[in-house]
């Protein structure tokens, strides 16, 4: 925990026209660690994810992504959301957005595309070297697939699948992007108990294998047991940030939260 | 199976339309001669058909639910006639090998005129692949692909006539400008939103047409440039129906050309990207796939074949003037790629075939013909927007300890 | 007014210049009426009317039609102008209404190019549905304006059938307005156009208000088609593309979705054609209106009026 965090916010504010969606926000995640960031709907959560992938430009502040094992900062600030991912950032989509059209394997295929390079002449000429490299892309893809359990389902389409393997095909796509921070959007969102229970086990599997995992949830269990920190907003604003257990009891998060469950 | 309701609806809606057709249909004014028609028969007609339309859809819309209650998985896997021919390979060959042979044999058989006609259709079929790129594959709705087509044409009706380059001396610089013209246009424009885009290159498709016919001095004007020479071979020049039978073999080697290159950019890396950025550009861009740069390369390949056909056109017409390229060329593409259906390959050959070949062999149609293009873009859309053969997605299998995918 | 004008009338330039700026008034006013259909029907479902130029050259037609009928039966001018204008208006409206139904209403929930493939085809066949019923060619239009006798000395400046039509669309515009801002009907397409499900919620008829929109659309469109086929003199099948083209200019110019932006880009379109073709060159008189499109379009997408927003995500 003392190394550089691999994700440092600092004074992250977002506006849209004349709402403040984000206010100064701060947050650092460290490698290995699974964060959790929660609050009632409508706090900015999303809208988080949105600016730190680019899909936003945020209004003010400054966000540094440090590879682990490294010391050298980039900014992710204006860039790209593809430039973001290549940096080694993934999500996943609040509501699902799988490519439908698609198989199942193909939709993770495409998140080998920023890893692989044929182009133009290698698609026509389909040489070795582009050969060696599908070659790749669709063992890699089964093997992500095989982890997050859809593998026999591969050449299906995405859209025939049930809500809860579309949700973890959507963290598979992600995962092909080979990222070291993966964010997560309401990853358990519309599962029933059981899938979530998986759900939770396959998180745990994939910050073992060494991704850091940022995570926004309304499932208080979920995230009570995945997280090794917590950090709350509302309106725009953090209102706490620390333990779980610490969090839980917190007067100014239950006061958020009234009328929700929190202490499940 | 159509109830009271469904006649009653019928005669309403025939009612309606007679009303909706009568100044147009039924009066006929000739102003100078100050004479009016009455075309009454024109009413009948309207009601008659518009009668038996409204219960075909109503028949087509009830067994489409029925069929959709009984099993939805079944009307799945009820593939066309097409699909399974082509999922298996002994037949996919037969079927090649055996079109292939009557393509060759065909102008051995058939008029100049006929041979003339299918090599238009021909045509067609590669514009309707390189438009398939952009549109069908990539998503970009490009109304000016006409334009690329004239790039192409007046490349080598300019050079021809000016430095007297030949056919195939051509044939790149052509298509290397129209895709360079891609280019410089998709810089600015691919990142538009998909409806803006459409029209930006439907405005550009016409501002490129409104030169050529206006400045005069680069382009000859409305009257354009003739006496363009045909394509020789190695130095061999050809009469007139020698030249015809070869820009017809031509036209067969670029096809199959085409349709090699088109699969393999389908199956690739490049054209997964297309389709995922066709399907959802946002997801896209976030699974880093570069959005700009990828839409560029769709649209300029896209303008590089309407560039090489467009060569082709001015050695087969050896006259071209600005009137071949308004938008309804563009929107007859379009209808091919629609027809057949988005980003398949042997969709858009048969949506060619059929588009350009019916109208030509059933003369009463040809009249009729705009019209029904415009008809056929509405009922795909309405009723089969995957188009007639709709797409079918590769499968990949891995060679290791995974189960295979379940077939069924 | 007229006195206004005559205090330049000694100067040949100002002359010309007041010629080109009543004309590119003229011009506009009749964009921005056709560039209302667009922009309201863009706002309420977020469609490109494709096939709006066509109900305004139907409306054209229509007119045509009527009038010329009864100037063969030898009715008065002043009956021939109303029913005219009303046919046309009933018309075009019915026909408006009727494409939203057949080409638009099933594809409501259908990717966002779909209806607008849909809608192109709708143009192109409409277009060849007037060639095949009516005639290729161009007709003489009937002259509907007379030329007033107190417009004699300043009529080489301005003629008659431009005040017409300025004063008509002004009027048309206060109506609308009214329309909008004041009835149910008005209240019930803003609601929708914000918010098309808190619309359904509170208990709008989504359809029925689609539906009305596309009616008072296509209305403008055919008095804006009676309005230019007077001035011009002259209709064939395909004048629909072309002022559909150059109205939807107008319509993006002025902010896509704003009313008031419709009529500002309506004027300022007709004002710089006009110069442009007085002052530059005539040849190029459509490539002003296809480049000042493709220049907004690439630059400023949102228009003079209209508001640049975030997609949400
Ligand atoms: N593109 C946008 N334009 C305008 N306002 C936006 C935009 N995106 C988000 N907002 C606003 O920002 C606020 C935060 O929204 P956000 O989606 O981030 O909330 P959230 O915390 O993810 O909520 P939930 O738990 O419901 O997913 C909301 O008020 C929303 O309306
Ligand atoms: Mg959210």
């Amino acid at each position: 925990m003392m190394a550089t965090p691999i994700l440092q916010i600092s004074g992250l504010t977002m506006d849209f026209g004349g709402i403040r969606a984000l206010n100064r926000l701060d947050l650092e995640v460290h490698a290995g660690e699974i964060v959790a960031l929660i609050g009632p709907n409508g706090a900015g959560k999303t809208t988080f994810f949105n600016c730190l992938t680019g899909i936003y430009t945020p209004t003010a502040g400054e966000i540094l992504l440090t590879p682990p094992g490294s010391t050298k900062n980039v900014s992710l600030k204006g860039l790209k959301p593809n430039h973001v991912t290549e940096k080694g950032l993934a999500r996943t989509f609040q509501n699902i957005r799988l490519f439908s059209q698609m198989t199942v394997l193909e939709n993770v295929m495409i998140g080998r595309h920023c890893r692989t390079k044929a182009f133009i002449l290698g698609a026509i000429l389909r040489n070795a070297a582009t050969r060696r490299e599908e070659r790749q892309i669709v063992e890699m893809s089964y093997a992500i697939l095989d982890k997050v359990g859809l593998a026999h389902l591969a050449n299906e389409f995405a859209r025939n699948l049930p809500y809860g393997a579309q949700r973890r095909l959507e963290i598979a796509r992600a995962l092909a992007t080979e990222p070291f921070l993966l964010l997560l959007d309401e990853p358990a969102a519309g599962m029933n108990p059981q899938e979530t229970q998986e759900l939770d086990r396959l998180i745990k599997e994939i910050s073992t294998d060494g991704h850091s995992i940022l995570l926004i949830e309304h499932d208080m269990k979920l995230v009570m047991s995945l997280s090794d920190r917590i950090f709350v907003m509302d309106y725009g604003k953090k209102i706490a940030q620390g333990k779980p257990s610490e969090i839980r009891s917190n007067p100014a998060v239950i006061k958020a939260y009234l009328g929700e469950d929190v202490d499940a | 199976m159509l109830g009271f309701k469904e006649i009653k609806n019928g005669l309403l809606v025939s009612l309606w339309f007679v009303f909706l057709t009568f100044p147009l249909m039924v009066v006929k004014v000739d102003p100078v001669e100050r004479i009016v028609r009455w075309r009454w028969e024109n009413s009948l007609y309207v009601a008659i058909g518009t009668f038996a339309v409204f219960l075909l859809v109503k028949i087509i819309i009830q067994r489409r639910s029925r069929n959709a209650a009984v099993d939805k998985e079944a009307e799945q896997k009820k593939e066309s006639f097409i699909h399974r021919v082509l999922a298996s390979p002994r037949q996919k060959f037969t079927l090649i090998a055996l079109l292939l042979a009557v393509a060759i044999v065909f102008p051995l058989f058939s008029s100049s005129y006929q041979t003339n006609v299918m090599t238009t259709a021909l045509m067609y079929v590669v514009l309707g692949l390189g438009l398939n790129i952009v549109v069908g594959m990539a998503g970009l709705l490009d109304l000016g692909y006409v334009a690329f087509y004239a790039v192409g044409a007046y490349s080598y009706a300019l050079l021809n006539h000016h430095f007297d380059l030949g056919f195939w001396a051509v044939l790149p610089i052509g298509g290397g400008l129209a895709a360079i013209f891609g280019i410089l246009l998709g810089f600015p424009v691919l990142r538009l939103r998909g409806d803006y885009l459409a029209i930006v290159t439907l405005g550009f498709g016409e501002i490129i047409r409104l030169v050529l016919e206006n400045w005069s001095e680069f382009s000859k004007g409305p009257s354009g440039i003739s006496n363009i020479s045909r394509p020789g071979l190695f130095g061999i020049e050809f009469g007139l129906d020698g030249a015809i039978i070869y820009i017809y073999y031509l036209m067969i080697v670029f096809m199959i050309v085409t349709i090699f290159i088109v699969n393999r950019l389908q199956d690739s890396r490049l054209g997964r990207a297309w389709i995922a950025l066709r399907e959802d550009e946002i997801a896209c861009q976030a699974m880093g796939i570069d959005k700009r740069k990828t839409k560029l390369v769709a649209f300029s390949l896209g303008a590089f074949w309407a560039g090489i056909i467009g060569v082709v056109f001015a050695a087969k017409t050896t006259f071209i003037n600005p009137a071949s390229f308004t938008f309804l060329e563009s929107a007859i593409i379009l209808a091919i790629v629609v027809l057949g259906g988005m980003g398949s390959i042997v969709g858009v050959i048969f949506g060619a075939l059929i588009l350009i070949l019916l109208p030509e062999y059933l003369r009463a149609l040809s009249e009729y013909r705009m019209l029904a293009f415009g008809a056929i873009l509405v009922a795909m859309m309405v009723f089969r927007p995957q188009g007639l053969i709709s797409n079918i997605r590769r499968t990949y299998h891995s060679d290791k300890k995974f189960p295979s995918p379940t077939q069924q | 007014m007229a006195a206004c004008f005559r205090f330049f009338f000694r100067d040949p330039g100002m002359d010309y210049f007041i010629e080109l700026f009543c004309s590119g008034l003229t011009r506009g006013a009749i964009y921005a009426l056709i560039a209302l259909g667009y922009t309201m029907v863009y706002g309420i479902i977020g469609l490109i009317n494709f096939a709006h130029g066509e109900i305004y050259m139907i409306g054209a037609f229509t007119a045509f039609i009527v009038a010329t009928v009864l100037s063969i039966y030898g009715f008065p001018l002043l009956a021939i102008v109303i029913l005219a204008g009303f046919a046309a208006v009933i018309w075009s409206s019915a026909y408006g209404y009727t494409v939203e139904k057949i080409a638009y209403r099933p594809l409501r929930h259908a990717p966002r190019l779909s209806p607008l493939i849909s809608a192109i085809g709708m143009s192109i066949f409409l277009q060849n549905y007037v060639l095949l019923a009516q005639t290729s060619n161009f007709l003489p239009f009937p002259e509907l304006i007379p030329e007033f006798a107190f417009m004699e000395p300043i009529a080489h400046i301005v003629g008659s059938t431009d005040i017409v039509i300025l004063i008509t669309t002004a009027v048309i515009m206060l109506i609308l307005t009214i329309v909008i801002k004041g009835t149910k009907v008005g209240k019930a397409m803003r609601a929708t156009s914000q918010d098309r499900t808190m619309a359904m919620l509170v208990g709008i008829n989504v359809n029925r208000i689609i539906s009305a929109t596309f009616i008072i659309g296509s209305a403008l469109a055919a008095v804006g088609g009676l309005l230019i086929a007077s001035h011009i003199g002259q209709i064939n099948f395909y004048i629909g593309f072309l002022a559909g083209i150059k109205a939807f200019t107008a319509a993006v110019l002025g902010g896509i979705g704003s009313i008031p932006g419709a009529v500002l880009g309506g004027l300022v379109l007709g004002l710089t054609e006009s110069f442009a073709t007085g002052y530059v060159s005539s040849d190029y008189e459509d490539v002003f209106a296809f480049s000042l499109l493709v220049l907004i379009l690439i630059f400023k997408p949102s228009g003079l009026l209209g508001k640049a927003e975030t997609k949400k995500v």
